[in-house]
């Protein structure tokens, strides 16, 4: 019934949001702005775990695949398998629910407490179209160009290491990463990681809008930004990874 | 000319107004005066339509405004200009972002242009060197001021004003009640002012209501409010040692 409620609210909202702009000039503006402010500052936070998570993933492949029956490429070929068709485009989408999330949610939460929106639509303009659609054009251009970068700084990190642990031969590696390439693996990431930064942008803009009450409530929205838009990443997830690899 | 008709409005169980009823005048400055917590802010609301009635009407010079779509709704928004009882700033603009921000949105001006009548505004209000700071680096009476400069720059046919001088000296209100009374004049404007200030009634109080439970408890001028025999509207005006001066003594006719 909740549920029900909210959904039906979250798409009305949608649909205020995805309305003709008033001045195509300031959106295209804000648009940058918001790629500024959501993308570019999360280059760093993106690099570290994308390194750190490549090398964990090559380190396990290489201590479970200790039989010689298996060839030694493996490790490169399942390390760059499990970045680019899962890793990089969900675990990072998840992390920058976290970070984007909250941030989106915490900024429309308190221009709702404190009057900004409504100071918005007094003037006769949309805030929905005006706050919300930059968010989720911007995410969309923005994060693929993330976990792009997420993907080779992750197999990156399998290759460091390899070369510092002294586990496997950087050489099979290489080999491996090359190997069995399908330009439709990449495909499948990016579809998934732009329908994720809708739903970051979305689902968190949906929490923070609505927001009741003060500072405290804010709070409140923020963690539940964060909380519902990572829900709805791993339940698309699941729905999506079954229809593009059917 | 901006009329409200028998609106009504509840919070849950609450009846914050009760079959409501006003006329705000072109040319003239409106005041909506009354105790804390006794729907000023709500009545207001309902007016510009932040808030939806529970049952009632509103005109804005007759055009209907609670039956129109969200876009014809657009249109009158343009024409008016608001003061939030908390200023209600965009905290990552500017000053002088913030008062040019009604004219990059609706107006085809160079910035030049918006800068200039940005500057002209934040001097009306007295607020000059301070066009670079944030909002969070302001006083609250800065903040009002600005937020008054943003009201008034798209030069509104009507303006809303919800309490334009809570917080600031008695000089600095003075001259916001002087601006408001001007500007109102000038532009011909339908001017509502939400105020407890009893200083700014009997300054620019041309037609004054008075809210009480939910009701309107009594209407009249700032000529006339001296004189109510209307006990609440009494208790109301004549608390503060400056205003129980004021207070006609019986017997001295009138
Ligand atoms: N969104 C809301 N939800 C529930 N109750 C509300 C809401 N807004 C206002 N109220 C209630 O309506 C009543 C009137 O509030 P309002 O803000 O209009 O008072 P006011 O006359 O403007 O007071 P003040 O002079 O202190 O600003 C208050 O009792 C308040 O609790
Ligand atoms: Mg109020």
């Amino acid at each position: 019934m909740k549920f029900l409620f909210h959904f039906g609210r979250y798409l009305g909202l949608l649909g205020q949001a995805f309305q003709r702009p008033e001045k195509q000039s300031i959106y295209i503006r804000q648009i940058l702005v918001e790629m500024e402010k959501l993308g570019l500052a999360s280059v760093g936070i993106v690099a570290i775990i994308s390194v750190f998570m490549g090398a964990v993933v090559a380190i396990q492949m290489a201590f479970n695949i200790d039989t010689p029956l298996i060839p030694r490429y493996t490790i490169g070929f399942v390390t760059r398998q499990s970045v680019i068709l899962e890793f990089s485009p969900t675990i990072i989408s998840l992390i920058l629910a976290g970070k984007v999330g909250s941030r989106i949610a915490s900024e429309l939460g308190t221009m709702r407490v404190t009057e900004q929106i409504d100071a918005l639509e007094i003037m006769g303009i949309n805030p929905a179209t005006y706050l919300i659609l930059p968010k989720i054009v911007a995410s969309m251009l923005i994060n693929p160009f993330l976990i792009g970068m997420s993907m080779l700084l992750s197999v990156g990190g399998g290759w460091l290491a390899g070369m510092a642990t002294g586990l496997f031969p950087t050489a099979d590696y290489v080999n491996g990463i090359q190997s069995f390439f399908h330009l439709y693996d990449i495909f499948y990431a990016f579809i998934k990681t732009v329908v994720f930064a809708f739903l970051i942008a979305s689902v968190s803009a949906y929490n923070g809008f609505y927001t009741k009450g003060g500072a405290l409530e804010v709070g409140e929205a923020s963690t539940n930004g964060v909380v519902y838009s990572s829900i709805a990443i791993i339940f698309v997830n699941l729905i999506l990874t079954q229809i593009l690899l059917a | 000319m901006i009329e409200g008709k028998n609106i009504s409005k509840s919070f849950g169980d609450r009846l914050v107004l009760e079959n409501v009823s006003v006329t705000m005048e072109k040319g003239k400055t409106n005041l909506i005066i009354g105790q804390s917590g006794m729907g000023k802010t709500v009545l207001l609301k309902c007016l510009v339509g932040l808030i939806k009635a529970d049952q009632g009407q509103v005109f804005y010079d007759g055009r209907s405004f609670s039956k129109m779509s969200f876009n014809e709704m657009k249109e009158i928004r343009q024409e008016i200009g608001m003061l939030f009882q908390g200023g209600a700033l965009f905290d990552s603009l500017n000053v002088e972002e913030n008062v040019m921000f009604p004219l990059s949105m609706f107006t085809e001006q160079t910035l030049s242009q918006k800068l200039e009548r940005a500057n002209f505004c934040l001097s009306r209000v007295n607020l000059e060197n301070a066009n670079k700071l944030l909002p969070s680096e302001l006083s609250g009476g800065m903040k009002k001021r600005v937020a008054i400069a943003r009201a008034i720059s798209m030069n509104p046919r009507y303006l809303f004003c919800d309490e334009p001088n809570s917080g600031l000296d008695p000089q600095t209100a003075h001259l916001i009640d002087e601006l408001i009374k001007e500007i109102t004049l000038e532009y011909n404007m339908t001017t509502l002012v939400v105020t407890h200030d009893m200083n700014s009634v009997l300054e620019i109080g041309e037609k004054i209501y008075f809210i009480y439970q939910g009701k309107i408890w009594w209407e009249g001028d700032k000529h006339n409010i001296l004189y109510t025999e209307n006990k609440e509207l009494q208790d109301f005006v004549f608390t503060s040692e400056l205003t129980k001066k004021l207070k006609p003594k019986k017997g001295f006719g009138v």
